[in-house]
């Protein structure tokens, strides 16, 4: 029997293949995770080590299935102290992997507001105040403040800037370099295969169906591919992971409702830019204080810029491309930018609970790594190194186990690799980092306080947890901008673009006097066009739509329509009769839709499911 | 009696054409920006080729298919990685340095002597295949030159249908100006075919074919051994990309008519 993610109207029968190591989303946790594990299987004179199960004669059959079109493609990440990825390439210079750089310079910064637009609290412009009549003393800058110092637990200095879908090719040119594992693009698994609470495989998507996941006429079942180990990397909101926790649910205490939107342009600047390559920095309160930013310098005059929208950002309009062109506009980082050009762009969503997130980590017949797995480390804000980290143990463990020839069973694995885990720093800084967030739930500015406790008592001192579900996430229209817009105009504001089936986020925007957007046509341009020329989003034929709205009649009365103002990609529009409409050609994959879905349940199970599907964001740059 | 073709498809691997490509110079000559760091894809025209190859071979028995392809070795495994899973074929890579610039006849000795050196390829039953724009950057050549060098008379440019007759012989059809398609018969192997589009859709991902195709291809490209690639006089006056004007309209309320009636007005302002 499987976790059923779509049902057909008439029985399919699948074809089946049987594998010994099945893996699901190739990422950095699957990249650590099939180096250390191709380096086991390889005996030094290249010859395979082992015997595969399932194929007698042949080599341990380890295949990994990504959703993405290519290995670079599905992923984003910048900036890591690679401490595990150093520790798995020995004597390697990382700076070889194209778009890398050492870290050259970290800083922290605080952008004030030159448009005055933002929602800031009253004691956040008292402070704004007060460093403007300071000016200078208080290194007041083009609307900046450089801090003297970045906290230890944030810094980053022996690390790398990184493209990650850089890193994802190289590291999988190094595995396929062994020949021992066979990684394939373009094929998504849709759900695990349980048996008695067993996982026994995965269920690849089917191809040749309509929109609505009818058979059509070149119709091919996912296959089902059965094995004795199923590995889960699919990030936080793959398919097969969010199958594996509704099934088996998160352990006592869990929860995972703490996210977050990345959205990222990489920009060519230009000629004379003096910004070195390794060059970071954090920045925080603008374009709105509950929005955290990052410049990231690569070599050749690269440079990738973003932002983070949190789920405890009360904005009920919140959104991110607008706010990212905002944040390129900012004085202290236009002054570097202008003149670029976009090369790439896309969008992800990020599991910030952190230890608090994580699932069942080990079951009879499966293991989760990776930033689905809780992997990411909050309070530092590094995910990459932890992932991979994660990977790493598992393969250990799973070398462990094969050299025994011991079962992949729950006890086993957890002995294995849950313990190597718990051992490891990336489980002993997850502990510190475990409560540093929770001040967000109140206020940014609670929130920075929180974590500078949290972060220089290391875990010890903290605010505590007050956790709301994802549907209480955010406040009213009413409410949120009572100091701004009159009740009766945002009741007017919010039918006009009901009648015109638009979001709200831009004409609120506008009305809280943030600026229009002065497009350029190569740095600044519109949303469509970033799909277009910045991402090259793609969906291939023959896929079914993967973003479902489960219950129409709760969304048709839904207001305002929070996955439509947060949708990376516009693929979520409104919709004529209030239920809002899924393009799948615009789907980025970003997974925002379900974590900003205001109508969630007990279990903060909203009414949007995310299935799995092919395609998306085309681009390696990110 | 038909005993099946020895169907050899030649492909060359470039960057995925969505990436951004931005014409260099180099001391070794013109090359593309960052090329290292771009994903690579199959030429779409040979892909094409082989969906069709296959196809043909998958409806008579006894047929075989190779696929040829000179690249540097790191882009081969990339691309095997999506193209293995469309089709079957047995691989026969060549390991060759980067770029897209090489010399068409330089390129077109390297592949002669990979296609003559497969075991147990009979001429005979031999369907050369490839894009008829491939490698070399659309020069255009390359396919012609592989014929030639290996003395096939029979060559057809352009093809988007190849239909075996009752009697063995086939009806080809190659495009021509004013989208109309020139109608050839020839009456059997050898011969080159350099495909356009062809009238396939791109195969669906396929895990037993791409498993199935794994067993040889793995050895193949560990076995494969670097490859120089002359350049002899051949040089490079200038590199530029094709001009482009773009302009982005989301409409949602207009008929097909009525769009493709402003795009033809767009067009002829240009």
């Amino acid at each position: 029997m499987s976790v059923t993610a779509a049902e057909h109207s008439v029985p399919i029968e699948r074809l089946q293949m049987s594998v010994d190591i099945a893996c699901v989303g190739f990422g950095p946790a699957m990249g650590g995770f099939l180096t250390t594990l191709s380096r086991f299987l390889t005996n030094e004179n290249g010859s395979p080590r082992l015997e595969s199960q399932v194929s007698p004669g042949m080599p341990l059959q380890v295949i990994c299935y990504e959703r993405a079109d290519g290995l670079g493609f599905g992923v984003s990440g910048a900036v890591t102290r690679a401490r595990g990825i150093r520790a798995s390439f020995p004597g390697v210079d990382l700076a070889q992997v194209p778009m890398a750089a050492p870290l050259s310079a970290e800083k922290l910064v605080y952008l004030l507001d030159p448009t005055e637009a933002s929602m800031r609290s009253r004691w956040l412009r008292v402070a704004d105040w007060l460093i403007r009549k300071l000016g200078r003393v208080s290194r007041l800058k083009d609307h900046a403040v450089e801090l003297p110092f970045t906290p230890k637990f944030m810094r980053k200095h022996d690390g790398f800037v990184l493209s990650l879908g850089q890193f994802n090719q190289w590291v999988s040119e190094q595995i396929a370099t062994s020949g021992m594992i066979q990684i394939w693009p373009g094929m998504p698994a849709s759900e695990p295969l349980v048996e008695n609470d067993r996982v026994v495989g995965i269920r690849l998507s089917d191809q040749g169906v309509d929109l609505g996941g009818e058979p059509g006429e070149d119709f091919m079942p996912g296959m089902d591919v059965r094995a004795a180990l199923t590995v889960v990397a699919d990030g936080p909101v793959g398919a097969v992971g969010r199958r594996l926790n509704l099934h088996f649910g998160l352990p006592n205490g869990n929860r995972q409702n703490e996210w977050a939107l990345g959205m990222k342009f990489v920009i060519q600047l230009r000629e004379d830019s003096a910004l070195a390559p390794g060059t970071v920095l954090h920045t925080f309160g603008f374009p709105e204080p509950e929005i955290f930013g990052f410049l990231y310098v690569h070599p050749d005059r690269l440079a990738s810029v973003g932002i983070f929208i949190p789920s405890w950002m009360r904005s009920p309009v919140r959104t991110a491309y607008r706010y990212l062109q905002h944040y390129l506009l900012h004085p202290y980082l236009w002054t570097h930018l202008q003149g670029g050009i976009l090369k790439s762009w896309g969008a992800k969503s990020l599991q910030e609970s952190g230890r608090h997130g994580e699932p069942i980590l080990a079951g009879d017949g499966y293991a989760r790594i990776g930033e689905g797995s809780g992997s990411t480390n909050v309070l530092a804000g590094s995910g990459v190194d932890e992932a991979w980290t994660t990977g790493v143990q598992l393969a250990e463990a799973v070398s462990e186990l094969l050299q025994n020839q011991l079962p992949f069973t729950r006890d086993n694995l957890e002995r294995t690799y849950v313990r190597r885990r718990r051992a490891s720093w990336v489980d002993q800084e997850a502990k510190i980092a475990a409560e540093s967030r929770n001040g967000f739930q109140q206020g940014v500015v609670r929130g920075l306080i929180g974590m500078a406790l949290a972060g220089f008592t290391r875990g010890a001192v903290f605010f505590p947890a007050r956790h709301r579900p994802i549907s209480a996430s955010t406040d009213t229209l009413e409410r949120f901008y009572a100091t701004r817009i009159p009740a009766m105009e945002l009741k007017q504001l919010w039918r006009d673009c009901a009648a015109k089936n638009m979001a709200l986020h831009d004409v609120i925007m506008d009305r809280c006097g943030w600026p229009e957007i002065p497009f350029d046509d190569q740095l600044l341009i519109s949303h469509q066009d970033a799909l277009l020329m910045g991402g090259s989003v793609q969906a291939a034929p023959g896929y079914t739509n993967h973003v479902i709205f489960l219950k129409p009649e709760v969304c048709r009365h839904c207001e305002p329509k929070l996955c439509v103002e947060m949708c990376s990609g516009q693929a979520i529009t409104r919709g004529d009769d209030g239920v809002p409409t899924f393009d799948r050609e615009k789907c980025v994959f970003c997974g925002a839709c379900i974590w900003n879905c205001s109508s969630c349940g007990v279990k903060d199970q909203g009414s949007i499911e995310f299935r799995a599907g092919a395609g998306g964001l085309h681009s390696s740059l990110n | 009696m038909n005993n099946g073709y020895h169907i050899v498809v030649c492909a060359g691997v470039i960057p995925d054409p969505l990436q951004t490509l931005e014409p260099s110079t180099t001391p070794t000559g013109p090359a593309l920006k960052n090329e290292i760091m771009l994903p690579a894809v199959l030429d779409p025209w040979a892909s094409h080729a082989l969906y069709e190859g296959a196809n043909l071979a998958a409806h008579i028995p006894g047929s075989t298919v190779w696929l040829v392809s000179a690249a540097p070795k790191a882009k081969l495994q990339q691309v095997m990685m999506t193209v293995a899973q469309k089709a079957s074929f047995e691989f026969v890579p060549i390991d060759v340095p980067s770029g897209g610039f090489a010399d068409a006849h330089s390129l077109a000795g390297v592949l002669t002597e990979a296609i003559e050196s497969i075991a147990g390829l009979d001429r005979t039953r031999l369907l050369l295949f490839g894009g008829w724009e491939s490698a070399t950057r659309g020069a255009g050549v390359t396919m012609q030159l592989i014929a030639e060098q290996m003395g096939i008379l029979d060559q057809f440019q352009g093809v988007d249908q190849l239909t075996v007759q009752a009697d063995g012989s086939f009806e080809i059809l190659e495009r021509i100006e004013s989208g109309r398609h020139q109608v050839s018969i020839c009456l059997g192997p050898p011969a080159l075919l350099a495909w356009a589009t062809g009238n396939l859709p791109e195969p669906k991902n396929n895990p037993r074919i791409g498993m199935s195709n794994m067993r040889t291809i793995v050895p193949a490209l560990q076995k494969a051994k670097p490859v120089p690639l002359p350049h002899d006089g051949l040089r490079y006056l200038s590199v530029s990309p094709p001009q482009r004007q773009r302009q982005t309209r989301i409409v949602k309320d207009r008929s097909p008519d009525e769009i493709a009636a402003e795009l033809i007005e767009w067009i002829s302002q240009g």
